[in-house]
């Protein structure tokens, strides 16, 4: 970090610091145009549209499913994303997706450094709207800092509400989005505002709307350098190879003024020293002190340099985006090695390797799951019965899963256990059979007890429990389960 | 450790705070005061245990404690507790204690409740006898089966339950009573072992004896019936099933026509309430060997025979 504060360095005997706590400095950045400026406009409209639009997404499941796109209905134990139906006991494609999304970060950076931190985090994102939303209402970066400083008065006053109740409104409207991925996303509108969502729909609104009113409105580029974790991790993760937002100090030292420049040509490099850089960095960072935690590699800086190189007509590119090892190498008069060779290295390709194959792997077992499936549970106590005709029953809990949006006719039979019958608590005894043929409801989970007899002289065994979807899917799936008798042990 | 005491608190140079006065092992410690928000924590702490000494039970007397403003008792919230669980039961317990348990099986919801609440009470007041999984042992019915000594449909079930098995005191009770024949001197050991014989036989365990069979025809059957297939309303076990209550070894078998058996079982209906009784009636019954309720003798049923045939919950 670059503090010009002098720190007591542990266990030497100079004298105390001047201060071990200095104030947030106030980041007012000025507003720039430009590719990236242009390309965090895009990103920042594709994600906010997907963060707030995605609940209100149909997707038509049939008449005995949710038809929103998108749904963690954790009341029905059911996770809905588009044409996939995730059970609880299938948590690990949620697993798979977070791993995905932990190796994907790790791909993104190995491949083109902060560019995660520079455009998409969230409190990038919300940030860089809360900046404008400073520009709407105060003004550019020395309006702002002129208002920062000015006393209270009733321009301030009505400046500051005017500002502070469109942060809260994004807030609100952020927190609010939120909640419409855990229900249906119109009824719970509704419901919220007539006062008859669930208590907790409100807790979280008003936990979000404050995260976001604070995190997005004060707190900004702090979260990125004090809070985060992210840039600890990406400091292990980045080298002289990854794509940083570099000044490229062989050319720009000595800074000096085109005056200066003038006087006394050769002696200064192409940095002007306009700080115009510093102005549009949206965490307040001069990023001619080189690569620092605080860069989150948006790109402002090169747009602001690259215009003021235009103007006093020297190249652009004097802050680029370029590895270390390049900086290096064009210091020396090589030519860098081309965009391509920088993303595609080693690390890259097995990091995307990893990812893809995650994926993959995930999609295979998503294609080829079983919408059918069967637990059986087996009576303990006690284990087995002798039945006044000598024969023997054993109870067991069956509990047939059906997974999809529909009711299906599911035949339960037993494999193995020659002269086994079984009837369930439902149908008279008489009706005993090999197999049983039960009406499962759309996406539920039928419980039978199934009572399982087998005549005289049986033995301790085990045997099979088959499911069979008797639908055109043709589905099923077994259980193996133990057969208890008495006095004979396997 | 050393602990050299100081000449006492001095003036730490680099910081200007006073020490606290001692020096261990040439460290000293700086007496800064406690942060503002712990002491105002520690004083929130303080008033909160001072509000809740007053609130609630606290201060040990001698043969009590203060009973707090609030009047909370452990006790108190209990009854709350279960008078809430009594209120959200009301409704089940009232139709329960207006249907005649018979109908039971016309309910559904109401027979699943009536089997939860029937495992509760069994696991309090039947387990002694007949065991946590209701598999009773030697003397004691096992309830999961199909074989009942005096009836396994609901209201048999019911009946026994209310009246016990041979109660003293309760003039409905089921009652029966064997001879001892061997002890009795009725029949000499040799007629013991031939109508054991014949017994066995009737099950297929043991070769038949004719003799055994005169004496069974002139002695059991009257109560066991002449097939032995026993008899309901005698609580007479059937002898041909694979079902022996005090087993069925020849020795058993010789034991029990020597000195006879004649099991006891409580009458529940001074001390349970009709409508626990009717739980645990359905609970046993839906063990897995209730028979179907028919109406003897009764004119013109009205429950529907389709109904009756679904009856197993």
């Amino acid at each position: 970090m670059n503090n010009p504060e002098k720190i007591m360095v542990p266990g030497s005997h100079v004298p105390g610091p001047e201060k071990l706590y200095e104030k947030r400095k106030g980041v007012y950045p000025q507003k720039i145009d430009g590719p990236f400026r242009r390309f965090k406009w895009f990103v920042m409209f594709v994600t906010l549209t997907i963060y707030y639009g995605t609940p209100w997404l149909r997707w038509d499941r049939g008449p005995y499913a949710p038809d929103q796109a998108v749904l963690v209905d954790l009341a029905h134990r059911r996770f809905y994303m588009f044409g996939i139906e995730i059970w609880p006991h299938e948590f690990y494609f949620v697993a798979g997706l977070l791993i995905m999304a932990g190796i994907g970060l790790f791909l993104v950076t190995s491949a083109v450094g902060r560019a995660w931190c520079g455009y998409s985090c969230p409190q990038t994102v919300w940030t860089d709207l809360f900046q404008h939303i400073d520009r709407f209402v105060d003004g550019d970066r020395n309006a702002q800092m002129r208002l920062a400083k000015a006393p209270w008065g009733p321009q301030k006053i009505f400046k500051r509400t005017l500002k502070y109740s469109i942060y809260l409104l994004i807030s609100f409207w952020t927190g609010g989005a939120w909640i419409m991925y855990f229900a249906d996303a119109p009824t719970l509108t509704h419901d919220f505002w007539t006062g008859q969502a669930a208590p907790v729909a409100y807790a979280t609104v008003a936990v979000l709307t404050a995260t976001t009113f604070l995190l997005g409105g004060f707190a900004r580029e702090q979260v990125c350098i004090y809070m985060c974790p992210w840039p600890r991790i990406q400091t292990a993760m980045l080298d002289e190879k990854s794509l940083l937002v570099t000044y490229k100090d062989w050319r720009g030292e000595k800074r000096g003024s085109l005056k200066k420049a003038e006087k006394n040509p050769g002696e200064y490099g192409d940095c002007i020293d306009c700080n115009q850089c510093v102005a549009v960095c949206p965490t307040g960072y001069d990023i001619r002190n080189g690569p620092d935690i605080a860069c989150i590699t948006c790109g402002l800086c090169i747009d602001a340099c690259d215009r003021v190189m235009k103007e006093v007509g020297r190249p652009r590119g004097l802050i680029d985006y370029a590895t270390l090892e390049d900086n290096k190498r064009e210091s020396a008069g090589e030519t860098p090695r081309p965009v391509w060779k920088t993303i595609f290295h080693l690390r890259t390709i097995i990091y995307l390797g990893v990812w893809g194959g995650l994926g993959l792997g995930l999609l295979f077992a998503l294609g080829t799951r079983n919408h059918t499936d069967i637990t059986i549970a087996q009576d303990r106590n006690p284990p087995f019965m002798l039945m006044s005709d000598g024969s023997v029953r054993n109870a067991y809990t069956l509990k047939l899963r059906n997974m999809e949006s529909r009711p299906r006719k599911m035949e339960v039979a037993i494999e193995g256990l020659p002269g086994a019958v079984m009837w369930s608590e439902d149908m008279p005894r008489e009706a005993a059979a090999r197999k049983i043929v039960r009406d499962v409801p759309a996406d539920e989970i039928d419980t039978m007890r199934a009572y399982v007899v087998v005549p005289e002289g049986a033995r301790s065994q085990k045997f099979t429990f088959i499911l069979r979807s008797l639908d055109e899917t043709g589905e099923s799936d077994s259980g193996q389960a133990n057969f208890e008798a008495p006095g004979s042990e396997e | 450790m050393t602990d050299i005491k100081h000449d006492g608190p001095r003036i730490d140079e680099a910081t200007g705070v006073e020490t606290v006065g001692h020096e261990w092992d040439g460290i000293e410690e700086l007496n800064n005061p406690l942060p503002r928000w712990w002491i105002l924590s520690f004083y929130a702490c303080i008033l909160w245990a001072i509000a809740y000494c007053i609130a609630y039970p606290a201060w040990p007397m001698i043969s009590s404690a203060t009973q707090g403003m609030l009047g909370w008792t452990s006790r108190g919230e209990l009854a709350a507790e279960m008078k809430t669980q009594e209120k959200e039961r009301a409704a089940n317990v009232a139709a329960l204690a207006g249907m005649p348990i018979e109908q039971l099986p016309g309910n559904p919801a109401l027979m699943r409740a009536a089997v939860a609440g029937g495992r509760a009470a069994f696991k309090v007041n039947c387990v002694q006898c007949h065991g946590s999984g209701a598999a009773g042992s030697k003397g004691y019915p096992n309830l999961n089966d199909d074989d009942w000594l005096w009836g396994g449909d609901l209201k048999a079930i019911e009946t026994t339950l209310i009246h016990g098995i041979r109660q003293p005191g309760d003039d409905q009770t089921r009652f029966s009573q064997m001879p001892s024949f061997g002890r009795d001197g009725i029949l000499t050991p040799a007629q013991v072992s031939a109508v054991t014989s014949h017994v066995l036989a009737l099950s297929g365990k043991a070769k038949d004896s004719p003799a055994g069979a005169q004496l069974f025809t002139e002695n059991c059957a009257v109560c066991h019936g002449p097939d032995g297939k026993g008899m309901r309303e005698f609580g007479a076990p059937n002898l041909t099933d694979a079902i022996w209550l005090f087993g069925g070894s020849r020795q058993d078998v010789i034991a029990s026509v020597t000195n006879a058996h004649a099991g006891v079982m409580p009458a529940w209906g001074n001390r349970l309430d009709p409508v626990t009784i009717k739980m645990l009636a359905a609970y046993v019954h839906s063990l897995g060997g209730g028979e179907d309720f028919i109406e003897q003798a009764a004119p013109a049923a009205p429950a529907t025979p389709a109904e009756q045939t679904n009856e197993q919950p």
